[in-house]
């Protein structure tokens, strides 16, 4: 009875905030919310791909691997994000993959911020709502709008290097993210010209009334 | 490496037949029982300081050093012996690994190698004597040049000084002195004449070691040398049934691709001119393997076996007192603990590798080898020779562990035979990272299971045990030896003949045969013995509620003189940081006795990021003379991070299907710098009595030590290793 | 095959050789220079460690194709440099070697530490050296030769 009860209490704060969100949403773009949502969910699922998420951590490591192990050798974040003077990131990863070693490389290889960590303490990823706010929120994502938000997806090399990861050790091929990259910037911009929505979800208040 | 138990009751001798291949016989000296230091079978005939001494025209010393060198600080400690007794100038001694010879057998086991922390102890009088007949030369020569008597003379710093004022280098003596008699007997320096002995001496390999100059076997480059690979089966002793090697030899730089017999099995050489292309090569190869009819082990397999058979009782090594005292006390004073050691692989961090160079007459053999004797007779069987026609060169070792002291001898093997192919180009075999760690010769998984009685004072008073694990030494010439009654004694060590006082005690063992090649991983059986014991008699301390040291010193027996100068002096070394533990760290003791020396360890843990840190290590050792107090202090400030590699959640070697599931060091990964001791410091117990070793002994003590701290600090057991979590 | 001009510790080498050929394998059996050592070949213990373009660098994962114009310095240099030579002799001073095959890493990332931070923090030596893996073990003696090496250095560095 009482579960019932904050089942529907739930369902309608989400109901309202969904409203709220569509309401707020500006009438001049051309994409509506819901295509923008459906969008976001396109996104998130390439953020939270090992060749993204393992360089998005909470933790003072990277990690590897689609398994997402931690990194080898102890690496570290150090102060800026590239490493330590005796373990920096670009020591090993060079400006292009090195296939023949199984490293994979790029230009101004380093960890995103502590502010653009995707996932928590225990390794464990976000949830799409936590995602999104963390990516639109200004002061957190090095002030982006959307515009320029799109434009990091498309340019941004270390954002590029997913869609060419490189061969592991064992020659085979590192896996992709699920969409394509042009896909990825395509969905991009239809969520961007949405108003950048966000979906709600974990973080929605369940007071336990009773129990 | 090898049990103690041959220092109580004989020798070995191993010699070379060709009807029998490698024979190891024991030879009994007739007073043996009841003598504490029994002497060697027979001295050799001639006893050559000139195989041990090169004193060159330019006043350097060169010391041949009769055993590997592989990081223990035996090239700067044997030639410390013979150069104080030698009065040498210690600037000038250079130490060199000697090549195989008989000359530089062990004197004890009469066979060359390094290992069960015997250097110094067997070579202790040997290399003293060494020293003191060549000085006994060098001044008779000079008092033939002065017209006067020895005993007029006296040496100091490689100069003889005569009576009146007169001088000579041995630079200058050496060649009239090469022509005197070797003494028979010579006298030794008392304690307190010792210039070196007992100082804290620098290692001599320290600056080579730094500038990147000093060249270890993988180092090794000849004219025309090629470089081998081999493709290992996946499971051990498959064979190859098909090789699809059109890719690999596509590769540039690759000279030849083939079949060769194995230890067990058989596996694919690849010969390049460099090792790139011979990797490359290797992994293009396509190999259909077969493994019909070779058992596939799986860890989960065998622990459920393992399991199982530790439940009942097996050969019985230990039965003292009433075998049933057990079952007549109460539960509720009872302890039952079930253990479980994963495979640990050494993983020396220089890649093992061997040279070899036959030209179909002679042979010609490179390697950083712990068994130069054994290694030397093998590839003379490869290749059709006696032992004497293979010249053996001991290079410089990056770490060894045991893993380089191996019966079979299957990497010299692997190259001799490598070598016979390509005759007359020598051949440098390198086995990279993925053939080491999944390669075998493992410290085998073992399951304790103990029953414990206790006491109204909180004393054990009965025990029971059963080990259960693969026996190392069956199936290798040590076996007559070392297994006796159906007990390898390298798995019992360190539990079977535990110093304390238990009344009542039954200790047996279960040996399976199980498909992974087994090994000596340095202090062997103590690895888990020392484990079991120390971790078993804190709980006991624990519930007594006496402290863990008191604890020890009450349940030892006085007989264990070791351990109880090491707890004492523990006790003291250790007082002020153990009764100022800050809040979140816990103390953890342990005290253990293996290869004759004692030591008792006290860590400072807190845990951090989910991981024991352990902040400080107090060590006491009582290893007789201390030869050379920094590479003891050395030894034991490494040993320590050594033996984490128990502890460290990646420290196990772990099998399904038959395959080893681990690779390289991210599969398999040892203690870096954040799981070792902050600090270490070392506190060595005053003695006059024969040196023991120092190899071995750090390396039991500290996982018990830090395990026993984790217990204070979060309640729980730990008797699952590694430590996955705590 | 290809052909590639290095500047090697000062000196202009060149060496005709797989591009594919990681730095350690060129520099160890093109150019004879053993001091970089290989452990493991996924840079998992910095035996192998030198320095590309002065930033620490793990050889074995780096092939030679990646290496362009940036200078290499290996630890053959190390006793003409000033932070090489203070860590050299530091690690003399304070006997760190036992087996000795990581050390040529070892000083070489120590060097990268020092010459980037000369007084480095208990944490400064854990995440630089974090990395570098001894099976001996001498970790104790390495933070103890840092430190005294760090004393020996100018107070802003050499």
């Amino acid at each position: 009875m009482t579960r019932v009860f904050v089942g529907v209490l739930v369902s309608a704060i989400a109901v309202a905030a969904w409203f709220a969100s569509t309401r707020f949403a500006d009438a001049s773009h051309t994409t509506s919310t819901a295509q923008g949502l459906a969008a976001w969910e396109q996104i998130y699922s390439v953020l939270t791909h090992p060749r993204c998420i393992n360089c998005h951590t909470a933790t003072n490591y990277p990690q590897q691997g689609d398994e997402r192990r931690r990194h080898v050798a102890n690496v570290v974040r150090g102060p800026e994000g590239k490493g330590v003077p005796g373990l920096n990131c670009a020591g090993c990863h060079q400006e292009t993959n090195a296939d023949s070693t199984g490293v994979p490389g790029g230009h101004n290889w380093h960890l995103a911020p502590l502010s653009m960590r995707w996932q928590d303490m225990h390794d464990q990823a976000f949830s799409s709502a936590e995602v999104c706010r963390a990516l639109t929120d200004r002061s957190k994502n090095n002030n982006l709008d959307g515009p320029g938000i799109l434009k990091h997806n498309e340019e941004e090399s270390l954002v590029k290097w997913a869609w060419n990861p490189g061969r592991r050790p064992d020659g085979s091929a590192r896996t992709l993210p699920p969409l394509t990259h042009e896909e990825f910037v395509a969905a991009t911009r239809r969520w961007v010209d949405a108003g950048m929505p966000c979906p709600s979800g974990k973080g929605v208040v369940v007071w336990p009334l009773f129990d | 490496m090898v049990a103690t138990a041959i220092n109580r009751r004989g020798f070995l001798r191993v010699s070379f037949t060709a009807a029998s291949g490698l024979l190891v016989s024991l030879y009994l000296e007739r007073n043996a029982l009841g003598q504490d230091a029994p002497k060697p079978p027979q001295q050799p005939k001639v006893f050559p300081p000139d195989a041990f001494v090169n004193i060159r025209p330019d006043g350097k010393i060169v010391i041949q050093v009769n055993r590997l060198e592989f990081g223990q600080g035996v090239q700067t400690a044997l030639p410390m012996l013979l150069a104080d007794e030698m009065d040498a100038d210690w600037a000038s001694v250079i130490g060199e690994l000697a090549p195989a010879a008989d000359v530089y057998k062990d004197p004890l086991f009469g066979f060359q190698f390094v290992g069960g922390s015997g250097s110094v102890a067997h070579s202790f009088q040997q290399y003293r004597e060494l020293g003191a007949k060549t000085r006994a030369m060098l001044v008779a020569a000079a008092a033939d040049r002065w017209n006067t008597t020895p005993d007029k003379c006296r040496a100091e710093a490689s100069v003889v000084h005569g009576p009146n004022a007169q001088t000579a280098t041995y630079a200058e003596l050496a060649p009239d002195a090469a022509r005197k008699p070797v003494p028979a007997k010579v006298n030794l320096k008392t304690p307190a004449e010792f210039r070196l002995v007992g100082q804290r001496i620098k290692r001599i390999d320290s600056r080579p070691k730094c500038n990147g100059s000093l060249k270890f076997g993988l180092d090794l480059d000849l004219p025309g040398m090629k470089v081998a690979v081999v493709a290992h089966p996946p499971v051990f002793g498959g064979r190859v049934k098909r090789i699809v090697d059109d890719e690999a030899r596509r590769v540039e730089g690759v000279r030849d691709i083939f079949e060769i017999p194995l230890a067990k099995g058989t596996g694919v050489a690849v010969v390049a001119d460099k090792f790139w292309p011979a990797k490359q090569a290797r992994s293009r190869l396509k190999i259909d393997w077969d493994v019909t009819g070779v058992e596939q082990p799986d860890s989960a397999e065998l622990w459920t076996r393992y399991r199982q058979l530790g439940q009942t009782p097996g050969n019985v090594a230990v039965n003292r007192g009433d075998a049933n005292a057990i079952d007549k006390i109460a539960a509720a004073n009872r302890i039952v603990a079930e253990y479980k050691f994963p495979f640990l692989a050494h993983a020396p961090m220089e890649p093992l590798n061997t040279t070899v160079r036959f030209d179909g007459v002679r042979a010609e053999a490179w390697a950083g080898s712990q068994f130069q004797t054994v290694d030397q007779i093998a590839i003379a069987e490869v290749l059709g020779l006696k032992p004497e026609q293979v010249t053996f060169h001991t290079e410089m070792a990056g770490g060894g562990f045991g893993r380089r002291a191996v019966t079979d001898s299957h990497i010299q093997r692997e190259a001799a035979v490598i070598a016979k192919r390509l005759r007359g180009t020598p051949v440098k075999l390198v086995w990279t990272r993925e053939d080491d760690v999944p390669g075998g010769y493992y410290r085998p998984m073992h399951f304790h299971r103990v029953e414990i009685g206790v006491g109204p004072d909180g004393l054990p008073v009965a025990w029971r045990h059963v080990i259960v694990g693969q026996s190392i030494l069956s199936g290798t010439p040590f076996e007559s030896l070392l297994v006796k009654n159906g007990v390898d004694q390298t798995a019992t060590e360190g539990a079977a003949d535990t110093p304390y006082n238990i009344p009542n005690m039954h200790l047996s063992v279960h040996h399976p045969k199980v498909n992974v090649p087994v090994l000596w991983w340095r202090s062997v059986g103590h690895t888990h013995n020392a484990f079991v014991m120390e971790t078993l008699i804190d709980e006991l301390a624990t519930r007594a509620g006496i402290n863990p040291i008191s604890y020890r010193r009450r349940l030892l027996k006085p007989e264990a003189k070791k351990r109880l100068s090491t707890l004492e002096l523990l006790d003291t070394a250790s007082a002020k940081w153990r009764n100022s533990l800050p809040a979140g760290h816990a103390l953890g003791v342990s005290c253990h006795e293996c290869f004759g020396t004692g030591v008792a360890c006290a860590v400072d843990v807190s845990i951090e990021n989910k991981r024991p840190k352990i902040h400080r290590a107090t060590v006491a050792v009582d290893c007789g003379i201390a030869v050379n107090p920094l590479t003891i202090e050395s030894q034991f400030q490494a040993g320590l991070g050594f033996g984490l590699t128990q502890l460290v959640p990646k420290g196990a070697i772990t099998l399904k299907n038959g395959m080893v599931e681990q690779r390289n060091f991210d599969g398999y990964t040892p203690p870096y710098i954040i799981d070792a001791p902050a600090a270490v410091d070392v506190h060595i117990v005053p003695s006059s009595e024969a040196p023991t070793g120092c190899g071995e002994p750090p390396v039991p003590v500290i996982s018990p030590a830090v395990v026993n701290a984790l217990a204070r600090l979060t309640g729980k057991r730990y008797r699952m290793l590694p430590l996955t979590s705590l | 095959m290809a052909t590639f001009r290095l500047t090697v510790n000062g000196e202009r080498r060149e060496v005709n050789v797989d591009p594919s050929t990681p730095l350690l394998w060129v520099l160890r059996e093109d150019l004879k220079l053993t001091g970089t050592k290989f452990g493991c070949g996924i840079s998992a213990c910095g035996a192998c460690t030198v320095h590309v373009g002065g930033v620490a660098t793990r050889s074995c994962i780096v092939p030679i194709s990646h290496i362009g114009d940036r200078p290499i310095v290996t630890i053959e240099a190390m006793a003409v440099d000033p932070v090489g030579r203070a860590v050299q002799d530091a690690w003399v001073a304070e006997d760190v070697v036992q087996c000795g095959y990581c050390q040529s890493g070892q000083i070489m990332s120590a060097v990268a530490l020092l010459k980037s931070t000369p007084r480095p923090t208990e944490q400064n030596i854990e995440e630089s050296m974090g990395g570098n893996l001894c099976r001996c073990g001498t970790y104790p003696r390495i933070r103890a030769a840092i430190k005294n090496a760090s004393a020996q250095l100018p107070k802003g560095g050499a």
